[in-house]
């Protein structure tokens, strides 16, 4: 399955992957912004007060019921992370139509009330309704409160929070409670029409229609789009060393019944060119699967925890080890994942571990074809980070990687922050 | 080996039942590299205290998880080491009525299959190793404990019903796994783990014939006798308790109410009140109801809002919530639409296109190799042809609909969970 990827529009990459084996179609089109703390909520907000009316569906009611009308499709307001950079936007998924019972144009009718909603948002007096953005603040306010609700999640979020404080990178998708609030109706339409003339867009399109029949559906759909013809300094910067000179140690206390771990790295040298597969079947050696070091030692052999893993993230350069203890294993838990670190650096693992691993890594991979949300994010990121190939060749790339090539990336990897989550002290 | 084909919806199922009672449904998905196998045992966490050969024997809460942690240890290594080493996904869930063992993989599918097969049926448990897991197993108890989602749900099971142990933990507390020894675990095994209590499914580009030969020459031939179980005594229609409120270290409050059914007989009048009861769930707070609607305009949802019907050890439970700063305001206006819905009936257009969007969503679910294998073997369990629903979808009946709605959610039956945060 090779895509077909196409510029429709000035700084408007259109990607299509054509196949008929999903029961439900994917349309994407996602905005590129830079990410800092002083937009971050304004551009979390954005696609949640489009998704609230346009100038022909008023209210939400509205659209849904139109929604429903295109069998069960549905449009939702999307804001990620890559690296330093936001991707914000609306995501579709749709019946295929080989299966809907009278067979419609669903396509074209996904695509135009997504350029509609992205477009042309309900508006009062020019500005967007204050009634909508004040209620979708106050829905983004109560995510950002609501972070503390997933522990685990937490201590990560909080981990590169302190870990990268004076880099863009510290800056949580959704921003902070104090740049969100302050949001009014003027400052945030004016802040999205400058967005939408000047951000690069990138759409993804999977399933059964033929490319040129998604253009055209996407060219209608978009032809109101402004085009400012500047394009914003869109990148992340790659530290590859730690910050200071001993590891930073950061605690927070909480009600909480297990403390949360949460161990940050610079995956350090390699980043200066990157090997995607390799990094990966580091990973998967070190932390990211169930034959990796951490999980057989930390979990099976010494029974210290039920999750502990390692995940990379390639657009930054950084890896974090997550892990849930009881507070008085914070010590024993941190010795045994940094001595699974250094028996990594050693080349202390079997050839069967290495094999193991590359074939977590491959197999997940090849997964990746058979999941329209999955390949709408793999090409997302070959967009900003590369490399140039489908899954089904990184996979094979992975089947090539040697021991050394592990030990050498291990051995540029550089501790820089260890994060605890525990309970209050007159809990613990 | 019987084949029906669903042209609505464009899958072929295959299914055969091997005379040791064990059945076996396969999908074939032409096109895809992946290739995916569930083998699921009718036991789970409530499934405590059971018959056999006419004697009643009670077990620790828990045991069923445990078993689930235990049986990847084979003799000869681990099952989750080795399909992971091969490159396959495997993982295994443990709920209320069901264990499920499943992998994914897109190469080596009859070795995997081979291994899924042989570890689930071979128990090999020492003291050593049931003690090691004892301290897995207690972490995990404790990182549930601090999930908001698991307080809720099970204080709202804890009102709901007074006796069944579905408002216990699936995976026991750290007293009662303490209670669990490599014993417990082979008796448990050898009760639940009968060919004519398990089903498989599996789902991809596989040959339908290796599948059962595979099964054939790797599990006991005969099906064994399937234990009768006890939930406790019989529940009535209405909730045990009111409400339960507790404080956690969340943001905002979060809710979560239900009400329990009277599960319609296994077979095809149990499809069809799934189907009524999910259609009623949509159409009461779905994205396009006036209910939801109105809620959220008026600021009273501050989060996301989900739903669905649950059937599980003899339950049958429909639940819905979200996150409200007013959940009495979020009550009353529940209470109201219903009597609304009682005494205008429902919206016919509104209707029709909802019903419309409950297609569309049940066939995303067929895009999902592990829904999809899940409700397969449920079906199992409960009779029914998962796939059937796309044709009985439309079958149900507004009225049918709306005499759901009002008998299923009058006020008196509903019990609400709140999880708030510490009073400052």
């Amino acid at each position: 399955m090779n895509p077909i990827t196409e510029l429709i529009m000035p700084d408007v990459v259109l990607t299509c992957l054509q196949t008929d084996k999903f029961k439900t179609g994917c349309l994407s089109v996602g905005l590129l912004t830079p990410l800092n703390r002083e937009t971050a909520s304004k551009n979390a907000l954005i696609p949640m007060v489009l998704t609230r009316g346009t100038a022909s569906l008023p209210d939400m009611a509205a659209i849904n019921t139109k929604l429903d009308a295109l069998y069960g499709a549905r449009i939702r307001p999307v804001v990620r992370k890559k690296g330093e950079i936001q991707v914000i936007g609306l995501v579709s998924d749709f019946a295929d139509e080989a299966f809907i019972p009278e067979g419609s144009a669903l396509l074209e009718q996904v695509a135009a009330l997504t350029g509609e909603m992205l477009l042309m948002p309900r508006t009062y007096g020019g500005l967007m309704p204050r009634e909508y953005v004040e209620s979708e603040r106050e829905k983004l306010l109560e995510l950002i409160r609501g972070r503390i609700n997933d522990k685990r999640a937490y201590s990560l979020q909080r981990l590169f929070e302190l870990m990268c404080a004076p880099e863009a990178y510290a800056t949580d998708k959704l921003g902070s409670e104090n740049e969100a609030e302050s949001i009014t109706p003027l400052e945030l339409t004016r802040y999205y029409r400058r967005l939408l003339a000047v951000s690069p867009i990138r759409i993804f399109y999977c399933g059964s229609a033929a490319p040129a029949r998604v253009k055209t559906a996407l060219l209608s759909a978009l032809a109101p789009l402004p085009r400012s013809g500047e394009t914003p300094d869109l990148g992340t910067d790659i530290r590859m060393n730690a910050l200071e000179e001993t590891v930073r140690r950061f605690t927070d206390e909480m009600r909480v019944a297990q403390g949360k771990l949460a161990i940050g790295f610079r995956l350090g040298d390699c980043m200066e060119a990157p090997n995607t597969a390799a990094l990966r079947v580091f990973n998967a050696v070190f932390g990211g699967s169930a034959n990796s070091k951490l999980f057989t030692n930390v979990r099976e052999k010494l029974s210290l925890c039920y999750f502990v893993s390692s995940m990379i993230d390639l657009h930054k350069g950084v890896m974090a080890v997550s892990s849930g203890i009881e507070f008085d294993k914070y010590d024993a838990a941190l010795t045994e994942i940094f001595a699974q670190l250094e028996a990594v650096r050693r080349g202390d693992f079997t050839d069967q571990e290495l094999a193991a691993a590359k074939s977590s890594v491959a197999g997940d991979y090849r997964l990746t074809e058979d999941s329209p949300g999955a390949l709408e994010d793999f090409y997302l990121n070959q967009a900003l980070i590369g490399p140039e190939c489908p899954p089904s060749e990184l996979a094979a790339l992975t089947e090539e990687i040697t021991a050394d090539e592990v030990v050498t990336i291990a051995k540029g990897v550089v501790c820089d922050a260890v994060y605890f989550l525990r309970g209050q002290k007159e809990d613990a | 080996m019987r084949t029906e084909t669903y042209k609505n919806v464009g899958e072929t199922l295959i299914t055969e039942t091997l005379s040791n009672g064990l059945t076996i449904n396969i999908v074939p998905k032409p096109g895809f590299l992946k290739s995916y196998a569930m083998f699921t045992a009718n036991y789970g966490g409530a499934d405590r205290r059971f018959k056999l050969a006419g004697q009643w024997l009670d077990t620790p809460a828990g045991v069923a998880h445990f078993l689930e942690h235990k049986m990847f240890d084979m003799p000869d290594g681990n099952a989750l080491n080795i399909l992971s080493a091969r490159g396959a996904s495997p993982n295994a869930f443990t709920s209320s009525g069901l264990t499920a063992y499943h992998f994914a993989c897109t190469s080596l599918f009859e070795e995997n299959l081979r291994t899924l097969l042989s570890f689930v049926s071979t128990p090999y448990f020492t003291p050593e190793s049931v003690q090691k897991e004892q301290g897995i197993i207690g972490q995990e108890i404790r990182m549930v404990e601090d999930d908001p989602g698991y307080a809720l749900y099970y204080n709202l099971l804890k009102c709901l019903y007074r006796n069944n142990p579905v408002r216990d933990s699936v995976a026991g507390t750290v007293e009662s796994i303490s209670e669990i020894t490599s014993e417990t675990l082979y008796h448990c095994h050898e009760v639940f783990y009968r060919p004519a209590n398990m089903t498989l499914s599996v789902i991809g580009s596989v040959d339908p014939d290796r599948v059962t030969a595979l099964a054939r020459e790797l599990l006991p031939a005969g099906p064994g006798e399937v234990p009768e179980r006890d939930y406790g005594e019989a529940e009535g229609a209405f909730p045990h308790k009111e409400s339960l409120d507790v404080n956690m270290a969340v943001s905002a409050p979060q809710f979560l109410f239900g009400t329990k059914l009277e599960p319609a007989e296994k077979g095809e009048a149990r499809l069809r009140q799934r189907l009524t009861g999910e259609l009623a769930l949509r159409l009461l707070f779905g994205a396009s109801s006036p209910l939801y609607n109105s809620l959220y305009a008026g600021g009273l949802l501050n989060g996301s809002f989900d739903y669905e019907l649950d059937y599980t050890a003899g339950t049958a439970t429909l639940i819905a919530g979200g996150v409200s700063r007013n959940v009495g305001g979020v009550m009353d206006a529940l209470h109201k639409e219903i009597v609304r819905i009682g005494e205008a009936g429902l919206d016919k257009a509104l209707f029709e296109n909802v019903r419309r969007a409950y297609f569309g969503s049940k066939l995303r679910m067929l895009g999902s190799f592990s829904s999809l294998a899940q409700a397969l073997a449920e079906g199992v369990f409960s009779g029914c042809r998962p796939l059937g629903a796309f044709e009985e979808i439309a079958a149900v009946s507004l009225a049918e609909t709306e005499r759901f709605i009002r008998e299923s959610f009058a006020p008196e039956k509903l019990a609400l969970s709140v999880v708030s945060p510490p009073e400052r």
